[in-house]
């Protein structure tokens, strides 16, 4: 089997409620079904529906130091314009940057990172559900990471939502792939 | 089992349920809300006892209770409602009681904030409650480790009859990391030689109390407590000790900052500057032995703890004034960087280790 074998310090920020917490969380679990070492971290505090959240994921294969990834991030996920003025500049040179173009309609300007702009608000109305706004994120981001193919993907999926959610799973799929795209 | 990925919080729930315990009381306060919170709804399926008391002092006596009719039994709480719990636990001390709590630690003082400190350090080591006790203080640094501590706790509660502390920093409580949970087994002890838990007249009736009256018989239970601390300091100290046999400077640190403490090694170590660290995993007993046999070349010890310096205390008393040892702390919430204490690691080696 493929495998992931880069080191990623990634940063997802946006409003509560758009789902920047569990996006976090699957790609820790997508890196775990790797065997890869992981931590997730969310900025919590007096956090609200509307108000700005955001966590930190480590992937690597030894132990894990900080868990807290404050500077030199890889990736950058900003789903909206708070999130991407925050975190810009503290992205690695020679890093990525995937921008909601939905919402933010500031650019991001650094020369020296790789930037994707992703209309993932307006995807995911497209889609039937604004719920999945994240899960195009995450598609965008997914897109250098072939190795975690339907399967892998699926199969966390439903570690995170349970069996229970199951229904759920073409909608998150497509709106994975339109995220790719 | 495989690894999952959990929360601090709800591994080392999930860890207290597969140690055994069977009654858990407590009252929510932030960062600890996911201990019952997952506990609420694993304890009613596994059918134990699960209680959100109506306040923390109510959750300790019931705590207390239960620890008396022989139960395994835990609590836990955030810092400012540990302080409530003070006395509880100086009670449980006093009766012999074991128990296990858990303390989400919180910035302060006061109501403070709910964002992660290390400033209960004093709270946690010396205690608040009135009279000579200890309670052995455990000090994970990973989802992991908190979980293993979990069993050992229970274990070492059981073992001594000591109420057992575990002091999460609100990050671990919040991170989710893969985690195994591996039940080691379980200690032995015969529960009827105190246990209130219902005379059949077979046995000499067991009797719960912290109240002693006669200042001999006092004194002895002093004594006699000070025997299990005394072993307790023998063979339950732990800690994690990385030292490079040239080491300019050693860091002390536990918890989550101990693991910002390693970045700031890496990066002195790209400057050519060698640093170690001491990790206690226990915070009493104090690893001290770890501080008395350091490499002649360590010219400081710098503790790094995010409060305004209290386990440094512990450090200087260990080091006996053999080398001089510094503090740097954030508090309030705030958080350090590894170039932060790697930066304050060179500035205090440019002056020679001293102030």
């Amino acid at each position: 089997m493929a495998k992931s074998t880069k080191n990623e310090r990634i940063r997802i920020s946006g409003f509560g409620g758009q789902g920047v917490l569990t996006v976090g969380q699957i790609i820790a679990l997508l890196h775990l079904e790797h065997d890869r070492t992981v931590s997730w971290i969310p900025a919590y505090g007096a956090e609200m529906r509307g108000g700005t959240t955001n966590c930190s994921v480590i992937i690597q294969d030894d132990v894990i130091g900080s868990p807290i990834v404050a500077q030199d991030i890889d990736i950058l996920l900003a789903f909206n314009l708070p999130s991407l003025t925050r975190f810009e500049p503290l992205v690695k040179k020679g890093g990525k940057i995937i921008y909601n173009t939905s919402i933010i309609k500031d650019p991001p300007t650094r020369k020296d990172v790789e930037v994707i702009g992703v209309d993932a608000t307006n995807i995911s109305i497209s889609l039937g559900s604004p719920k999945v706004q994240n899960m195009i994120m995450m598609g965008a981001y997914l897109k250098d990471h072939p190795y975690f193919n339907e399967e892998i993907i699926k199969k966390v999926l439903l570690i995170r939502f349970g069996e229970k959610a199951e229904k759920l799973i073409p909608i998150n799929l497509a709106a994975i792939k339109a995220g790719k795209e | 089992m495989a690894k999952v990925l959990m929360k601090g919080n709800e591994a080392l729930s999930e860890a207290a349920i597969a140690a055994g315990c069977t009654a858990f009381f407590g009252y929510p306060i932030t960062p600890q809300n996911e201990i019952p919170e997952y506990l609420s709804a694993r304890m009613e399926e596994e059918g134990l006892t699960f209680v959100q008391a109506e306040s923390e002092v109510a959750a300790i006596n019931m705590v207390y209770g239960a620890a008396a009719a022989g139960a395994r039994v835990m609590t836990s709480s955030s810092s400012p409602g540990i302080a409530l719990k003070q006395e509880g636990i100086s009670y449980l001390a006093g009766a012999r009681l074991p128990c296990f709590i858990c303390s989400v630690t919180r910035a302060g003082p006061g109501l403070g904030g709910i964002l992660p400190a290390q400033s209960d350090y004093f709270q946690a080591v010396k205690g608040g409650g009135n009279g000579d006790y200890f309670t052995p203080v455990y000090a994970p640094n990973s989802v992991q480790e908190a979980t293993d501590l979990v069993f050992r706790a229970f274990n070492v509660a059981d073992e001594y009859r000591t109420p057992t502390l575990m002091i999460v920093d609100g990050m671990l409580g919040q991170m989710m990391e893969p985690v195994e949970i591996k039940a080691p087994p379980r200690v032995k002890v015969d529960k009827e030689t105190y246990a209130t838990s219902g005379n059949t007249d077979k046995r000499k009736k067991n009797v719960i109390n912290s109240l002693n009256l006669s200042g001999l018989g006092l004194e002895a239970m002093n004594h006699e407590r000070f025997k299990d601390y005394e072993k307790i300091k023998k063979k339950e100290t732990l800690s994690e000790v990385d030292m490079p046999k040239d080491a300019e400077i050693v860091f002390c640190a536990y918890g989550v900052p101990s693991r910002i403490a390693k970045n700031a090694i890496t990066l002195l170590k790209k400057e050519g500057i060698s640093a170690g660290l001491i990790r206690p995993i226990t915070l009493w007993p104090f690893p001290e032995k770890d501080f008395q046999k350091l490499p002649k070349t360590v010219k400081a010890v710098l503790v790094t703890e995010l409060s305004m310096g209290q386990m440094i205390e512990d450090v200087r008393l260990a080091l006996n004034g053999a080398i001089p040892a510094h503090h740097y702390g954030r508090v309030g919430g705030v958080v350090f960087e590894p170039d932060e204490l790697a930066n304050e690691a060179k500035r205090i080696l440019k002056k020679g280790g001293k102030k």
